[in-house]
């Protein structure tokens, strides 16, 4: 089972305007989204990165169905988002995966769930265990798989779906070195070859950028969209491009700046650690900021 | 058989358990022949029947059919109370975890008996059940009973909240996330419940019977064996007491292994 055609016309262009999302009242009022408004435009992998803390999971837990905004809209396709669904799956940083099911029984639980557990499902399935190289691993449970291989079983999952838009919420975090950048080629291939709206969650710059055909910088806590880059680099992307080709390093000085901007931001003044960050910060052999 | 018999002595742990054990059957039986070796009685041990007593007096036993009645009798009721706990418990955890209407109403009630011990219900069960035999059995059901659905309900209402997030996103149903997620995820926690809750069934049911007198046969050596034991103490018969605690000893022990083979059978999926 080789060639089955994961294409289909590109949709799932998802809408965020005038996002706010708040928790407790009164005095322990947290506000954790501000009038946030952006697009995740169909057929490209969208990155979005900021500061550890900002509210990104949960802008996902919003896009995902999870929880409802306190003000704004979420549209996807242009009809808006009223609870989970199949057309938006989040990956987790966490595996999700369900313990007591077997790496197979796992793949095949959203049709089966939907009562669609027809050949062309079972097909789809195979051929994705064969694509994420566990067909080995199939009768294992997912204690019985390493961290790199649930979160390929994971991807599997959810793939399998056809959902219109994938969402990964840092689903590589915690991952050694290598494996993080085996898994990111991987994923660009997957992405490249079904170009299906995809939605990636990072805090790491050298991922995002890798990835991205469109990279969403967030402010800090409560978060809103600080600036948009446009990541022209080539297609098929490779480790190497990523360290070689100059515009790679130009888009990361650019998105660095800001993170780091964002990043001073979060510390209030008079507080012991921010003056020592501030103090180790300032006293850089080459200021980021120019 | 011989290879088995030689690794166990290989092994550190089991020479040294081996040889604590028969330290300790020596130590009971100098002490408890202390009066008649030494002239003066070693207190508390002293009194006690000694182990070479206790088998002289067990021997008979084994071909006697009474013995054995005792044994059966006590196994029916532990496992019929067992068996209705797990049947009544299991369904009642579980509904208190999914239903907050139901654990509204219902979990108070259930928090406000728990602390009553089964012992406790004793006289209250003969009363109200026509039988004397379905007191013990309700006794022991109630002892059970507590322990299953405490470890079910929590189990329960543990499960990872991303399960269901992930489920609800594929589209399953709130059956399909019942069967397919609630159920499988409860399965250690019954494991645990049950565990737990033959070795308290035991207990119970060994005090029920001494206390109720024996259940439907009475008299004799019919009542099972915890009857057994309250019956040889009046009989005077010490040395049988001391059988009937070892029996009753590896009676519970035979159960909760079997029970926690089964419940290792079907939480295979927790371990590595």
């Amino acid at each position: 089972m080789t060639n089955i055609n994961m294409k289909n016309k590109a949709t799932g262009e998802i809408v965020l305007k005038s996002v706010s999302k708040s928790y407790g009242y009164g005095e322990t009022l947290k506000e954790v989204i501000k009038d946030c408004s952006l697009s995740i435009e169909a057929g490209k992998l969208t990155v979005m990165i900021g500061p550890s803390g900002c509210g990104k999971s949960t802008l996902i837990r919003l896009l995902a169905g999870f929880e409802k905004p306190s003000t704004g809209t979420l549209t996807i396709d242009g009809k808006p988002i009223l609870g989970p669904g199949k057309d938006r799956l989040v990956v987790f940083q966490e595996s999700a995966l369900f313990p007591w099911q077997t790496t197979a029984d796992n793949i095949m639980f959203g049709p089966i769930a939907r009562g669609e557990n027809t050949k062309e499902s079972r097909d789809l399935a195979g051929f994705l265990l064969n694509k994420v190289g566990l067909s080995q691993f199939k009768a294992k449970f997912p204690n019985q798989l390493s961290g790199g291989m649930q979160r390929r079983c994971e991807l599997a999952r959810a793939l399998v779906n056809l959902p219109e838009v994938m969402v990964l919420d840092e689903p590589f975090r915690g991952l050694d070195e290598m494996s993080k950048e085996l898994m990111w080629e991987y994923y660009a291939n997957l992405y490249e070859e079904n170009r299906h709206t995809n939605f990636f969650v990072t805090t790491d710059i050298d991922e995002a950028i890798f990835l991205a055909d469109r990279l969403i910088i967030m402010t800090n806590i409560p978060t809103q969209v600080a600036q948009v880059i446009e990541v022209d680099i080539p297609r098929p992307r490779s480790l190497k491009s990523l360290f070689e080709l100059d515009r790679a390093n130009e888009i990361k000085m650019e998105a660095l700046k800001i993170l780091h901007t964002e990043a001073m931001k979060s510390f209030k003044s008079g507080s012991k650690a921010a003056a020592d960050f501030i103090d180790a910060y300032s006293k850089r052999v080459e200021p980021l900021a120019s | 058989m011989i290879r088995s018999v030689q690794k166990f002595f290989f092994n550190r742990s089991s020479r040294r358990a081996t040889i604590a054990i028969i330290v300790f059957l020596l130590f009971w039986e100098i002490c408890s022949r202390s009066l008649g070796w030494f002239g003066f009685q070693v207190p508390w041990i002293g009194k006690i029947p000694a182990p070479s007593a206790v088998i002289t007096a067990w021997i008979p036993l084994l071909s006697d059919s009474g013995y054995w009645l005792s044994w059966y009798l006590s196994a029916k009721r532990v496992f019929t109370g067992f068996l209705v706990a797990m049947i009544l418990g299991i369904p009642f955890g579980l509904l208190l975890a999914i239903n907050r209407t139901a654990y509204g109403i219902m979990f108070p009630t259930f928090e406000v008996l728990r602390p009553i011990p089964p012992l406790a219900w004793v006289p209250a069960a003969i009363i109200f059940w026509p039988t004397a035999e379905m007191s013990i059995a309700f006794v022991t059901f109630l002892g059970a009973f507590y322990t299953i659905v405490i470890n079910v309900l929590g189990g329960a209402q543990s499960i990872d909240q991303r399960f269901f997030q992930a489920a609800r996103s594929m589209g399953s149903s709130q059956w399909d996330i019942f069967k397919r997620i609630v159920l499988p995820a409860t399965v250690p926690s019954i494991a645990v419940g049950a565990s737990v809750g033959m070795g308290i069934t035991w207990e119970v049911v060994v005090a029920a019977e001494m206390i109720s007198g024996g259940g439907s046969d009475g008299g004799g050596k019919g009542g099972g064996l915890g009857f057994f034991i309250w019956d040889s103490y009046l009989g005077g018969s010490y040395q049988q007491i001391v059988v009937g605690m070892i029996s009753i000893g590896i009676a519970g022990y035979l159960s909760s292994s079997l029970i926690r083979a089964l419940g290792d059978h079907f939480s295979k999926w927790t371990r590595r």
